[in-house]
């Protein structure tokens, strides 16, 4: 399911003294997919943006196209429930949202509230703790007596159990400790693919955001700064070390080498491999001459 | 580097009778003015670590002695004087409902004067550079501002030690830094300790030690250089290696002759210069 923001703005609290702009004119395309990063501060817009995604905010300014869905500030929308379903979010901390008695029970209640029947709900859960990387067992216990970890994936098997088209990551990985936070990641690279997921990612990690994704939105005081490939966007890394925000670690090592040796690599490079190799050539070559 | 601050003999504790230790005989002692780093995997203990240095649970086995006194539930309160404790998430320690309020409820619930109580808020959130932000509420800041309020909050009780819980792992970077250049100003002009419970290696490779634990027991103890070469072990206990180490490690591999695997990135780029500037 094709995902378009076209020139939106949004407004909090409109026609009150606390009225607050928080985007402006953000134009961005997901279509089906597409693995997004988007990335800036906190205060950027990222969460607008992504709230806008399944329609929890309307627009005031623009419009939202969501699938056939249209979501613009005039139409008063109605039957949101199928966009629901289509794009499903995992919030930041989402263990935080548990609440049913097993974990079972906590898995079924998402995709149960979209009209599907017991069996298949308890059936879907089956299928979701696999690919959370669970065992079974872990259905009939509390969500409480498990790991912070293991809760995570709970609360993500229970977004993935509404089978959606599209999924929305808000900071999945945050708290967690260096494994688990590849594991996951990995987990949902894996899932993008077999399930042929559009995935949107927001993210602090440039890590995270060059890695596994195919385009990256920067955010920036509420307007799109810059969007592109991870190639183009980390090739001029000036711009966002400027703005305050990290660049991956291969790319600022990168930055600080040239800068000391007073020399330029032939490219900008993304991955531990392209970089050692450049520096290898690089160091080589000098003991040639 | 002498006496130590706080020692841990053979402590051992459970939360759940039929399940495993969460600490399972674990001693070591903390320094006088040192920065000592506790990482480990998710369960490894360090949580539960903190949370018995700071008396809200006490060893099933074992004891803590903190500046002189015995752990117990009779001394928790004064050796709470001692420690102050910054915890994970900025939105669940706010209690004050400004700024300055909140770092004046620790000093009320110790019966602080209040003519002492307004000058040690007004010199806590100068020494965290939050005194511009007196009157603010706590949801007009940011996330690394709360954390900075937080210890505002923690050392205008004038403790020897601050333990982080992982105070900035739900901070974005620049909350991060922020948090962590006050507290390293804190060690630098006040001969602070502070005890570092952290997933970020980055973090903990500029710290003077580092402890790693697993499955609730001491798995090692030593400098960052030494703890570093652990290497393979370490993404083997669920932990990660510092980018520094990863890429000279690398270099190494593709033949580039480095002295050694460097921990920060400053140290390896001057070692390239060098080795570039004699060709």
């Amino acid at each position: 399911m094709d995902i378009s923001l076209q020139n939106v703005e949004y407004r909090y609290q409109v026609n009150t003294p606390f009225e607050r702009l928080a985007i402006k004119d953000v134009s961005i395309d997901i279509p089906s997919g597409t693995f997004l990063a988007i990335i800036g501060h906190t205060g950027s817009g990222k969460s607008t943006v992504l709230q806008h995604l399944n329609a929890l905010l309307k627009p005031t300014e623009g419009q939202v196209v969501i699938g056939e869905r249209m979501i613009t500030p005039v139409k008063k929308q109605k039957n949101l429930k199928e966009i629901r379903q289509r794009v499903g979010i995992v919030f930041q901390f989402p263990e935080h949202q548990l609440f049913e008695e097993t974990v079972e029970k906590d898995i079924c209640f998402g995709p149960m509230n979209f009209g599907v029947s017991v069996e298949e709900a308890q059936k879907r859960a089956k299928a979701a703790i696999g690919q959370v990387g669970l065992p079974e067992e872990i259905l009939s216990k509390s969500p409480f007596d498990l790991s912070g970890g293991q809760m995570r994936r709970v609360a993500i098997a229970g977004v993935l159990a509404m089978e959606p088209d599209v999924i929305v990551l808000d900071e999945p990985t945050a708290g967690l400790d260096p494994r688990g936070r590849k594991e996951i990641m990995d987990m949902f690279y894996s899932l993008h693919g077999t399930r042929g997921l559009s995935t949107v990612l927001v993210t602090h990690s440039m890590e995270d955001a060059s890695r596994y994704a195919d385009q990256i939105v920067i955010m920036h005081n509420g307007e799109v700064y810059k969007k592109g490939t991870p190639k183009e966007i980390f090739s001029s890394p000036e711009g966002l070390l400027k703005l305050g925000l990290d660049v991956p670690e291969v790319v600022r090592f990168q930055l600080k080498m040239e800068k000391s040796l007073s020399i330029r690599l032939s490219k900008t490079c993304l991955t531990m491999d392209e970089l050692t190799d450049e520096i290898a050539a690089v160091m080589k070559r000098g003991t040639a001459t | 580097m002498t006496e130590p601050l706080v020692e841990l003999k053979n402590v051992s504790f459970t939360y759940d009778a039929e399940a495993a230790y969460a600490l399972n005989n674990v001693s070591f002692n903390i320094y006088k003015g040192e920065w000592l780093a506790i990482v480990g995997h998710n369960g490894s203990g360090k949580s539960t670590l903190a949370k018995l240095l700071n008396g809200l649970h006490f060893p099933l086995e074992g004891c803590i002695t903190v500046g002189g006194i015995s752990l117990s539930e009779e001394t928790v309160w004064e050796a709470r004087k001692k420690i102050g404790m910054v915890f994970q998430n900025p939105d669940n320690q706010f209690v004050g409902t400004t700024v300055r309020d909140d770092v004046a409820f620790g000093l009320e619930n110790h019966g602080i004067e209040r003519s002492d109580m307004v000058q040690r808020v007004t010199e806590s959130l100068e020494k965290v550079k939050m005194t511009s932000f007196l009157n603010q509420e706590p949801h007009h800041l940011s996330g690394g501002q709360k954390q900075r309020v937080a210890i505002a909050g923690v050392i205008a009780l004038r403790p020897d030690i601050i333990i982080l819980d992982e105070s900035t792992s739900m901070l974005d970077p620049r909350g991060r830094e922020e948090v962590l250049e006050t507290v390293r100003e804190l060690k630098r002009n006040y001969n602070m300790t502070v005890i570092s419970i952290t997933h970020d290696l980055e973090e903990a490779a500029k710290a003077d030690r580092i402890i790693v634990m697993n499955k609730g027991q001491l798995y090692r103890e030593g400098t960052p250089e030494e703890i570093f070469q652990m290497d393979e072990e370490l993404v083997k206990l669920g932990l990660d290696i510092p980018f520094p180490v990863k890429l000279s490690k690398v270099l190494r591999e593709k033949g580039l002759p480095l002295s050694r695997h460097y921990l920060s990135e400053e140290e390896l780029v001057e070692e390239l210069w060098t080795s570039h500037s004699k060709m």
